[in-house]
């Protein structure tokens, strides 16, 4: 069948509601999009323990502790089993890795920043946590089928993750004035880079139609971005925390919350790799790799010991 | 001593080790040779966490003085910890971790199922859940056993390193003293002279499978009884409680 017959099948295919499924045809640039951002979201989770994992030895009860650790596990799970599914599109998890540990895939930009306090795991909970429910329901509804259906699951846990930062937080704003403090603080830093990672403004991102008709992307960044922040801010007000922007208004004739200018340039130095955490993420990562290298060649050499005793007997 | 006493004592044996050993394991988050094997150790640490919990809850009720499981574990000092010396001994590569916890699992494994019998039923019924806990961690630690003893050179000599350096603080496992005699009376406790003989036969069985030789050392450390620590767990410690202690009488 030629190409531009198939590419017709596949695009009726995705306007009908149906998915992709990997041993389908699809068209280079559908496999290219989504091997990027599907390795890039995998790359994110297991970049995402290294800020959390930081306050495991220092959570302040056995009861954060132990769901510090269970959300940092769930992380865990979420990197593989995207690296999985990304594998369906014909990569190897080794060489996504690869691209991680040379910088030639991104993660998200959040992670770049350093968890400072015990309310910086609030804050990423709620707040990171928050925004990337928002994306991701959204991805939850796109064309391929073991991304879409990753999302579902995904979504389900970091609802979850969510509401433990919310309670962080409640906790420290109801708590003694430092403990507010230390909440607003996190509030302060992590609202700013929250609401950038959901990408560039439309403006500076066009949305291509033909990723949007691919149902590879799904919404705007801005779309997500003001669905976050319409919920978000009066999440804050309840506990009686402020949302550090100073031009943030509710707009009555619209229904939605008003910001003020975004500090793109910040945005674009942490994606080039100059942000506050950059260099010690990937240095931990690659450590890590490089650590574990004797340990995965002795998995391998006993597997190849054990295999050659079958094939003997 | 009191029988009361007694248990109280026992609890925190049992619930500080699971608690350092937990956060041992948890040391490693992000950082572990493979993925698979980073949600395995948080996993095991998740399970030590909980076991901690439920036994520091036993103990702060056996106790009788309104403390909780976190006053235990968050404002008591290095010498009022009763942890096996084992089990705070630092992670080093990870043949270290595995051979540390491979020797713990064993212990835990044998001595758990003895507990499920325990005439105390709070201490029945945890060591109950535990076990199955414990029977998937030996399982997964005794693989690694396998793999790296009989995985490559570096691996051999790595893990055989790491069981020879750790072997000086398996006496402390089995050390007994009045605590131990009374609950054995009552029949709460086992008699750990049993449980050392299982623990040698089973470590022994694994390391020759795994084609490394038992340690000769005969060095012998023991006082995790009275609160007699190595030098590494003060460092956790300090770690660990330092939100506590840092805002007494705040809620998290």
């Amino acid at each position: 069948m030629e190409d531009s017959k198939k590419l017709e099948q596949f695009e009726a295919k995705i306007a009908s509601g149906q998915k992709i499924e990997p041993k389908d045809w699809m068209p280079e640039a559908y496999r290219k999009q989504l091997i990027r951002m599907m390795s890039q979201h995998a790359h994110s989770e297991i970049v995402g323990m290294l800020p959390e994992g930081n306050w495991i030895t220092r959570a302040p009860s056995l009861r954060r502790k132990a769901i510090l650790l269970a959300k940092v596990q769930d992380e865990a799970g979420h990197g593989l089993y995207l690296y999985s599914a990304t594998e369906t599109l014909g990569v190897d998890r080794k060489d996504l890795l690869e691209q991680l540990h040379t910088g030639k895939a991104k993660y998200s930009s959040i992670f770049n920043y350093p968890t400072l306090t015990w309310a910086d795991i609030g804050a990423i909970g709620w707040l990171v946590d928050g925004a990337a429910i928002m994306n991701q329901t959204a991805l939850a509804r796109g064309s391929y089928g073991p991304y879409a259906r990753a999302m579902v699951r995904i979504c389900k846990e970091e609802s979850f993750h969510n509401r433990q930062g919310y309670e962080i937080m409640m906790q420290l704003a109801q708590g003694t004035p430092e403990q507010k403090e230390m909440a607003q603080d996190a509030l302060n830093r992590w609202w700013w880079p929250a609401i950038m990672m959901l990408g560039p403004g439309d403006d500076q991102s066009p949305n291509s139609e033909q990723l949007m008709r691919w149902k590879v992307k799904m919404e705007s960044n801005d779309a997500i971005r003001q669905r976050f922040i319409d919920r978000t801010v009066p999440q804050a007000e309840f506990i009686g925390l402020k949302i550090p922007d100073k031009d943030l208004k509710f707009n009555e004739a619209t229904g939605h919350y008003e910001h003020g200018p975004i500090n793109w340039d910040e945005f674009f130095e942490v994606i080039k790799g100059n942000g506050p955490c950059n260099a010690k993420r990937l240095k931990d990562r690659i450590e890590a790799d490089k650590k574990g290298r004797w340990v995965r060649e002795a998995a391998l050499a006993y597997a190849a010991k054990r295999e050659k005793e079958k094939v003997v007997a | 001593m009191t029988l009361q006493q007694a248990k109280f004592e026992y609890l925190l044996r049992l619930g500080d080790s699971s608690l350092i050993i937990g956060h041992r394991l948890s040391e490693w988050c992000g950082h572990g040779p493979i993925l698979e094997e980073d949600i395995a150790l948080i996993n095991i640490a998740l399970d030590f966490v909980g076991n901690a919990t439920s036994i520091l809850a036993y103990a702060a009720q056996v106790e009788g003085k309104e403390r909780t499981e976190d006053d235990l574990a968050y404002m008591r000092n290095e010498r009022d910890y009763r942890n096996l010396l084992l089990t705070e001994q630092p992670n080093g590569d990870y043949a270290t971790t595995i051979a540390r916890q491979f020797l713990y699992d064993v212990y835990t494994f044998f001595l758990y199922e003895e507990l499920k019998k325990s005439k105390d039923d709070t201490i029945a019924a945890i060591a109950t859940k535990s076990h199955k806990e414990i029977t998937y961690h030996l399982r997964h630690t005794t693989e690694w056993m396998y793999r790296l003893g009989d995985g490559t050179e570096e691996s051999h000599q790595r893990l055989q390193n790491a069981l020879n350096d750790l072997w000086m603080f398996t006496g402390d496992l089995f050390d007994m003293d009045e605590v131990d005699a009374l609950l054995i009376k009552e029949g709460i406790a086992p008699d750990l002279e049993k449980i050392k003989e299982a623990w040698e036969k089973h470590v022994k069985e694994v390391i020759i499978e795994a084609t490394l030789q038992m340690p000769a050392t005969t060095i012998k450390q023991t006082g995790s009884r009275e609160g007699r620590h190595t030098e590494h767990l003060g460092y956790l410690i300090a770690e660990m409680q330092y939100i506590p202690r840092s805002y007494p009488n705040t809620k998290w």
